[in-house]
């Protein structure tokens, strides 16, 4: 999965100022692209330290705005805010869209910017990625890159 | 008459890849009827063991989710749209 360091940083922020609860969102790009680039952070109707959930309204919405626009999910990130960025046993069986890379960011090792001289963030955040396809789940590398354009455009999917 | 019934991804296997079919029926019960004549087993996936929508399924009719207008008993009509969406949810 090839991600912009901007998207990524901001899907690190939104979990940090949402712990301790559950934040999540998806980066919605062009069908059939692969490239995530549009940022669209959602409300966690559950408001939950361990479960997240789209409100069904915004649901709509999201999916309407990616329909006229010809995008589609191509990240559905989540944060989990006391335990490791790996898919639980319910983000497995709830897991629904095949094509999705599913981005886990963990921010149990706290989630504020340490104080340091200088000011640089560094806390600890992982940021992993997967695909979850019929139960099964697969860990996949995470490329960042400063801008997509600086890359050799990737190849497309394989229909499912 | 037909209602056009917007079918999400997960449930394309069901419908040969079609985004889109066409339904029939006076109730949201009565089009997944319908449609479980040519797409057998697709009801299965709306619909759970007490008859009710599935938990982690959001149905809409005309932009509402059915859970607030009735639910599969909600009426359509000749010009309704109906769109089926997975939840996005997990722990």
């Amino acid at each position: 999965m090839t991600i912009e360091r901007a998207i990524q940083d901001a899907i690190v922020e939104h979990a940090r100022r949402d712990h301790p609860d559950e934040a999540c969102g998806v980066v919605a790009g062009p069908v059939g692209s692969d490239r995530p680039e549009r940022l669209v952070p959602m409300l966690n109707a559950a408001m939950s330290t361990t479960f997240y959930e789209f409100d069904s309204t915004d649901l709509l919405r999201l999916y309407r705005e990616m329909d006229d626009n010809d995008e589609e999910p191509v990240i559905i990130y989540h944060s989990h805010t006391a335990t490791e960025a790996y898919p639980s046993r319910t983000d497995i069986a709830l897991a629904q869209e095949p094509g999705a890379h599913y981005v886990l960011v963990s921010t149990r090792e706290g989630a504020d910017h340490p104080p340091q001289a200088g000011g640089t963030p560094t806390g600890d955040v992982d940021f992993r990625s997967f695909r979850i396809v019929d139960g099964q789940v697969t860990e996949e590398e995470v490329r960042v890159v400063e801008r997509y354009d600086s890359v050799s455009t990737p190849s497309p999917r394989k229909a499912d | 008459m037909a209602i056009d019934v917007r079918i999400p991804t997960i449930l394309r296997p069901y419908t040969g890849g079609e985004r889109s079919v066409d339904g029939n029926g006076s109730t949201v019960s009565a089009v997944i009827e319908d449609l479980e004549g040519r797409f057998a087993g697709i009801r299965e996936r709306l619909v759970d063991e007490a008859g009710g929508v599935r938990r982690f399924v959001n149905i809409y009719v005309n932009d509402e989710d059915i859970r607030f207008t009735g639910g599969l008993d909600t009426s359509v009509a000749d010009d309704s749209t109906i769109v089926i969406l997975p939840a996005v949810a997990g722990g």
